[in-house]
């Protein structure tokens, strides 16, 4: 075993007091990073969903781009942009923005494809404006898959954060990339943890709205 | 009486490559009328119906509800006035049954308390419980959902109603009960009533008036469902009506329309030798014996003698029919029983008999309704 482990343990509870400054400002960019992204992600994969929905032949090219976008290696999307935006917030928020795309945009369209004709007809046939009948009956009835985008973006979010460490970004990320630097494994345990609790709990928090504001998709469960 | 809605050189086409879906249609519904389009798959019934209310709009001709261009009136306006039934009822699943029902009322901003006894007063007319009300539509049967989208059209007692199959999808018990459930309804409502549909019992039994349509919405024949079947105006409608449209008519007839016929039935206080003669003259071997005016039973030829009839052991009658009972239903009491008349029970009074040769002539002489 190497002698530097033997004094190195997995974690030094000190360091929590010592560095909790830095560690609570980490984890207060990690979810503002993913928060600000994902609020992105979901204004720009609304407007591509309505437009992949409203007309037929713009839905596969539209899916298409997400998904080549979701396949480019996140360090090197982080490292491309910093000659253009610096080590600024955006350098790690556009990118993580684009990797929510693909899977916001597919639930999305998913769930308003998800509405029956019937029902659809029957609002139409009732005399709702197509405002309405949007708002009121395709959105709630497409709840379900939003919701399940949503979270599904904010975890995998949550862990890309970490990523963008490498551009002097990401919130908990820099707690592990100063570990690894330092090879002291306390910053990355507490870095690793925290993230992993912030996707958790992200999680949580949006599938309890969800359920709150689908009483009805409960009810038919039980 | 007059038109409700009437439809004048209608024609729907939906692309320029393939024949209209309906072309030059006429149809006139009068006030308080069920008429039901009836046809194969693809005859353009259902195009014509969504054009009554502009879920598709045709490409020339005109129509007109109450008197009115239907294209004069803004859309979402028109449909609210036009009750509109389809046949996955096409209830909002994360709405409940009473804010289902309660949806274009909602649109016309009626008050809540307005709303809320309009409601529980539709449930009751659509036979629907009141506690259901707080559920959600995927918690309701088939039918159930059905009567919820019945409901949900009339809310805001619109004068007219279009129906789509709205029967297709429950299994045939239930919907033999929402048919008779529509029959009454629509006999203490009077609305007048669209209702296209592929099942031709269907269309017999609740329409007033039957549209056959053939491809391309050409209606073929518009007449009462009894002459449909009576008299097939062409060679596809009587394809269409098929080969038991005999039998079908006596569904449409009841044992009271028919002329009275005494049969061979005499009182009691009738002698033997009377009673025999009677049975000479009418071929028969079975006698009927009423006692005050009430049939009470069978007695065969061989049995009777010398002794009274009122001393002789009835045959209880097996056979009995009411004066609503219809045709259909006599034909096949008779089939199923060892006389060859069934006896008609007129509130406790004999009320005659019906015979399958009675029957026959009675539809022969092409009776209306």
């Amino acid at each position: 075993m190497h002698p530097a482990q033997a004094t190195n343990p997995i974690i030094r509870w000190e360091y929590l007091v010592d560095e909790w400054d830095q560690i609570s400002e980490a984890l207060v960019q990690h979810l503002r990073l993913t928060v600000v992204s994902v609020a992105l992600g979901v204004v720009l994969a609304t407007g591509l969903s309505a437009v992949a929905l409203r007309f037929r032949w713009a839905a596969t090219p539209i899916t298409t781009t997400t998904a080549v976008i979701y396949t480019i290696p996140s360090v090197a999307l982080f490292g491309i942009l910093v000659p253009y935006t610096g080590l600024s917030m955006w350098t790690a928020v556009i990118p993580l923005v684009g990797y929510t795309l693909l899977v916001l945009v597919t639930n999305f369209v998913a769930g308003f494809r998800a509405v029956p004709a019937a029902v659809r007809d029957a609002a139409d046939g009732m005399g709702m404006s197509r405002v309405r009948r949007t708002l009121g009956v395709d959105l709630p009835i497409a709840a379900p898959y939003l919701i399940a985008g949503l979270r599904i973006a904010t975890v995998s979010t949550v862990g890309l954060v970490t990523v963008a460490a490498v551009v002097g970004q990401g919130g908990l990320g820099r707690l592990v990339l100063d570990g690894l630097r330092r090879s002291f494994w306390t910053p990355m345990v507490v870095g690793s943890s925290l993230s992993i609790l912030l996707a958790l709990g992200l999680d949580l928090v949006i599938h309890l709205v969800g359920r709150w504001l689908t009483p009805w998709a409960r009810r038919r469960a039980t | 009486m007059a038109s409700a809605i009437r439809l004048v050189g209608v024609t729907k086409r939906y692309d320029d490559r393939s024949p209209p879906a309906v072309r030059s249609l006429d149809l006139e519904v009068e006030d308080g009328e069920l008429v039901a389009l009836i046809g194969p798959s693809g005859c353009g019934k259902t195009t014509t119906l969504r054009m009554i209310n502009r879920l598709v709009e045709p490409t020339d001709g005109r129509i007109e509800v109450a008197g009115v261009d239907v294209r004069s009136v803004d859309a979402t306006q028109l449909r609210r006035g036009i009750g509109y039934v389809i046949q996955q009822a096409g209830l909002f699943p994360h709405r409940t049954v009473a804010q289902n029902i309660a949806v274009v009322p909602r649109a016309l901003r009626w008050d809540r308390a307005r709303i809320a006894a309009r409601v529980e007063e539709l449930a009751d007319l659509v036979g629907l419980e009141r506690s259901l009300l707080a559920r959600y539509p995927d918690e309701l049967s088939g039918g159930q959902q059905q009567r919820v989208g019945v409901a949900r059209a009339l809310a805001a007692d619109p004068p007219v109603l279009l129906m789509d199959e709205p029967f297709g999808a429950v299994d045939p018990i239930v919907r033999a009960r929402l048919q008779g459930e529509l029959s009454d309804l629509q006999r203490r409502l009077h609305k007048t009533i669209v209702l296209v549909t592929h099942d031709l019992d269907e269309a017999v039994r609740l329409a007033d008036r039957v549209a056959v349509m053939s491809l391309g919405g050409v209606v073929e024949q518009y007449a009462s469902p009894d002459e449909v079947l009576r008299a097939p105006a062409n060679e596809f409608v009587e394809e269409f009506v098929g080969a038991d449209r005999g039998m079908k008519r006596l569904r449409l007839h009841t044992v009271g329309e028919l002329p009275f016929l005494q049969g061979p039935v005499v009182d009691e206080a009738t002698t033997p030798a009377e009673a025999l003669a009677t049975l000479d003259r009418l071929g028969s071997d079975w006698l009927g014996v009423t006692r005050d005016g009430t049939f009470a039973g069978w007695v065969h030829r061989t049995s009777i003698g010398e002794a009274p009839l009122s001393r002789l052991q009835l045959h209880i009658p097996a056979a009995q029919v009411t004066p609503d009972s219809t045709l259909h239903s006599a034909v096949e009491l008779i089939m199923s029983s060892d006389t060859s008349v069934a006896v008609i029970d007129d509130g406790g009074r004999f009320g005659g008999v019906v015979t399958l040769e009675h029957v026959r002539g009675a539809l022969a002489r092409g009776r209306g309704r």
